[in-house]
């Protein structure tokens, strides 16, 4: 890192504050960004991050406050203005068209007119200046993930900016991507550009950053060097409690135990024109044991989950469960014999957003209901036993509802994701399959979601659980394996895989 | 810019205030179109608003015109709800009523309770069948729901006029396209009211809505079966994931509806007509779509959207034989007030702001 105590200040932000109705988003938010600075902006969901980085690029004006750039008042009003007073922003989501070329794309979002081929030759120039390898005439949907963000990252560079504002940049990278694109902002940083840095991962943060401001519900609470603060004090004064730790299994405990379900040479068509064939996927998963299969998007994940779902059916003895062929039989039958899901989408998959907590307690357990019942009450909808079922969910699982037995949709994305793992918990699975579980929840929520996890572990149950999040997988997982193109790698003991050779079974070098 | 935030809570306030507000519009703007097309202004509103109450045997026919509409609408909610878009309603109705003809046409020696009973079981087998065309197709082959129920309308009305025209054509009807008069036993009689007598074309067919009404919202909303249909139409994931059959549902919504279709269709031709001919149905089946949207594919609701349209009808009907406004106009009318209850609704759900700046 560099030493930039006597470094002048490039942006200051000074009292901001923004309201949406009644709601502050950010309240009178001061900040200091010195030039050649990589200034890491951390909170949680709902902290204030997005809305002041919209202020910055001019996309959401301020209710109150000030923006000052190299001591100079400015307003900023729109995208445009803002890159010409040099901001440029990457985006977590891209805004390029997949069937147009590098350079197409970078053309129709430049401010000044260009000639194609002298575009191609500065964005190469460009690319080979900060190591950035992108060829400029292929199309966009050729592209991997990482090799889009250098496009994006490539458009704002053109423009040669002062300050390079990137929101949540490394959660579709793989880890030797992410190393790469640190020494691309290292590099940018020593030739003098500011960057403001969003995350919520904390390694991270503490890797590339020199400053650190930690928001919470709209203020900030903290700005320091990074070097002055450990990870676990900027998780705790991000969620403002302490983060309890959670402990795996041992090794020993688990390696003598029974197989509990079995998956052979499973294969299954693309569900969508962009979606992913499984090729030959084969794995076991023994009781008290959680299987991680990481993976960067968009490799299979969406189709591994629904065939082990059993919403997409195939051949019988494709999965074996306690000697069971189960491959093709749908998705109650599998509920029956003990399996439960929790699929990656909380809203419209695991949930239906408009109805009650209830109602959707009911949606995955009427059939273990109707055991129990005649004929008369399986047609009838009984409601006191999904009631008492989802009053226990949420209580057990500390699902904040804004009032009892609230809409699905009413919940904040965490809660949801606690009520949906909490009701997947109360179903007493032999095998748990879940899916991303936890994705945009805030570090609290995910932590108690993963020592859930590890506890179901520990009562002898089978955990399989896909996810994107490296972190996670290492944290809790005792085998991992890694999801390319729909081919799965060999599952390997946590202690003898490496992030780098993770990275390599992603496919990317 | 106009910003739409929707409202958390239901504004008690607007749900009452936004019908109001929405016919007081449609009767200014109605004033203002009369008045351009110079017709007394007054004595128009009075015709399409208020002739239909006027006299007791006026409101009876309100009723008979909305029985059709009530019970094909009721059925539509079965597949709206689902999000399977039957719009051939109006075929699956005429095949009920000429399945249930033929039948009483070819059996009239039956006895009076069962050859009715009859008639509308054959009448709803009739409609389901020709609905459950659309669902094999949908289910089978992924093909559009919309297109093939639309298109077998016409293949309905063309193979009612076959009929008619050929096999069941009356050889005393002078070369009229007319089947025979239906046997006495296929009749639903009027209503011959204690101490008042019959009321206009007031029938005992009205009844059956009565009755189906409570029994669908029973059915929607405290059954398994119609918890399916809503979280089916909600989120088709949803619905898998909790390990509802989506091709069971498509094809049960889609006969339910083609059945009760066909049940109207048997009501309208047995109280009203009493013998088969080309037209069986004045559009029913289509007004029955706008039914179902303007009564929330609620059943309860649909009972009353079913009235308001009926009552329309008939108001233009009244307003072309007294003031010989076209019936055109009158049709604006009720273009009119579906849009403003439509916009209404709007206000209801939507906070509705305006703001100056970005």
């Amino acid at each position: 890192m560099t030493n930039n105590l006597d470094a002048m200040t490039f942006i200051e932000v000074k009292n901001l504050s923004k309201t949406f109705d009644q709601f502050l988003a950010n309240d009178s938010i001061s900040l200091n960004i010195k030039k050649g600075e990589i200034h890491a902006l951390l909170g949680e969901n709902g902290a204030g991050k997005s809305t002041l980085v919209k202020c910055l690029y001019g996309v959401v004006k301020p209710t109150a406050g000030q923006i000052l750039i190299n001591d100079n008042h400015v307003i900023i009003n729109n995208p445009r203005e803002a890159r010409s007073y040099g901001i440029g922003m990457v985006f977590q989501h891209f805004s390029l068209f997949p069937a147009l070329t590098v350079s197409e794309n970078i053309l129709i979002s430049l401010d000044e007119k260009i000639t194609k081929k002298h575009l191609e030759d500065k964005i190469s120039i460009t690319a080979k200046q900060w190591g950035l390898s992108i060829e400029p005439t292929k199309k966009v949907l050729d592209l991997s993930v990482g090799e889009q963000q250098r496009v994006e990252i490539i458009r704002c560079l053109l423009q040669n900016p002062k300050l390079l504002i990137m929101d949540e940049p490394t959660s579709v990278l793989s880890p030797q991507e992410i190393n790469q694109l640190f020494k691309v902002l290292r590099k940018l940083a020593n030739s003098g550009c500011s960057i403001l840095y969003i995350s919520h991962k904390l390694n991270e943060i503490k890797q590339i950053a020199s400053k650190v401001t930690i928001l919470r519900s709209g203020k900030v609470i903290s700005s320091t060097d990074t070097s002055k603060i450990s990870t676990t004090s900027m998780a705790e004064k991000m969620i403002g409690k302490k983060v309890k730790k959670i402990t795996k299994i041992s090794k020993s405990s688990y390696l003598n135990l029974s197989t509990a379900i079995s998956i052979n040479n499973l294969n299954r068509k693309k569900l969508s024109q962009f979606g992913t064939e499984l090729k030959k996927i084969s794995f076991n998963v023994k009781y008290g044991e959680i299987l991680g299969i990481a993976g960067v998007a968009g490799n299979g994940q969406v189709e591994l989950m629904n065939a082990l779902s059993g919403e997409t059916l195939g051949d019988p003895d494709e999965i074996i469960f306690e000697n069971k062929k189960i491959g093709n039989t749908n998705i109650k039958f599998r509920r029956n014999l003990g399996l439960e899901f929790v699929p990656e989408e909380r809203n419209g998959h695991a949930t239906v957003p408009d109805i009650t907590l209830t109602e959707n307690t009911f949606l995955t357990f009427y059939n273990a209901y109707s055991k129990n019942n005649n004929f008369l009450d399986n047609i009838l909808l009984s409601s006191n036993m999904s009631s008492n079922d989802s009053i226990s969910i949420i209580k057990d699982n500390d699902v904040r509802c804004p009032y009892s037995n609230p809409l699905a949709d009413q919940l904040s994305g965490g809660n949801l994701q606690k009520f949906i793992v909490g009701r997947s918990l109360k179903a007493n699975p032999k095998v748990l399959i879940i899916s991303q579980p936890t994705w945009g929840v805030d570090i609290g929520a995910a932590s108690e979601i993963r020592s859930k996890l590890l506890l179901l572990a520990k009562a002898g149950k089978a955990i399989i659980l896909i996810s994107q999040d490296l972190d996670e997988i290492y944290e809790i997982s005792n085998k991992i394996c890694v999801i390319n193109n729909g081919s799965l790698s060999t599952p390997k003991i946590t202690s003898k895989i490496s992030a780098t050779d993770i990275g390599i079974l992603m496919g990317i070098n | 810019m106009i910003e739409f935030t929707p409202r958390k809570i239901q504004s008690s306030f607007w749900t009452i205030l936004s019908p109001i507000i929405s016919i007081t519009m449609t009767i200014l703007i109605g004033s203002l179109i009369f008045k351009i097309l110079s017709y007394p202004v007054i004595e128009s509103l009075y015709q399409v608003f208020v002739s239909p109450f006027s006299r007791p045997d006026r409101i009876a026919d309100i009723f008979v015109k909305a029985c059709p509409l009530i019970i094909i609408g009721l059925g539509l909610i079965f597949c709206f709800k689902a999000n399977i878009w039957n719009i051939g309603a109006e075929g699956q109705f005429i095949l009920g009523a000429l399945c249930a003809g033929s039948f009483a046409l070819l059996f009239p020696e039956t006895k009076t309770y069962t050859l009715l009973f009859s008639m509308f079981l054959i009448g709803f087998v009739g409609g389901a069948i020709w609905a459950s065309i659309p669902a094999i197709l949908k289910v089978r082959l992924n093909v559009n729901e919309i297109l093939v129920s639309l298109m077998l309308v016409y293949v309905a009305m063309l193979f009612i006029d076959f009929v008619v025209r050929g096999p069941l054509r009356d050889p005393m009807s002078f070369g009229f396209p007319l089947s025979k008069v239906y046997p006495d036993g296929a009749i639903i009689s009027k209503v011959d009211f204690p101490f008042i007598g019959f009321l206009g074309q007031f029938h005992y067919g009205i009844f059956i809505t009565l009755i189906l009404c409570p029994l669908i919202w029973f059915f929607i909303n405290k059954t398994l079966p119609g918890f399916q249909i809503k979280i089916f139409g909600s989120s088709a994931r949803a619905s898998e994931f909790a390990g509802f059959n989506k091709n069971k549902i498509t094809i049960y919504v889609l006969l339910v509806s083609g059945g009760l279709s066909g049940v109207a269709g048997v009501i309208e031709v047995s109280a009203n007509m009493g013998r088969l001919q080309p037209e069986v149905s004045f559009g029913y089946g289509f007004t029955a779509i706008i039914v179902a949207f303007l009564g929330r594919l609620n059943p309860y609701g649909v009972v009353i959207a079913g009235i308001i349209i009926a009552t329309a009808k008939l108001g233009a009907d009244n307003a072309q034989m007294v003031l010989g406004i076209p019936k055109v106009v009158t049709g604006i009318f009720e273009g009119m007030l579906l849009f403003f209850l439509l916009a209404g609704e709007t206000i209801q759900k939507y906070k509705i702001s305006i703001r100056k700046d970005n």
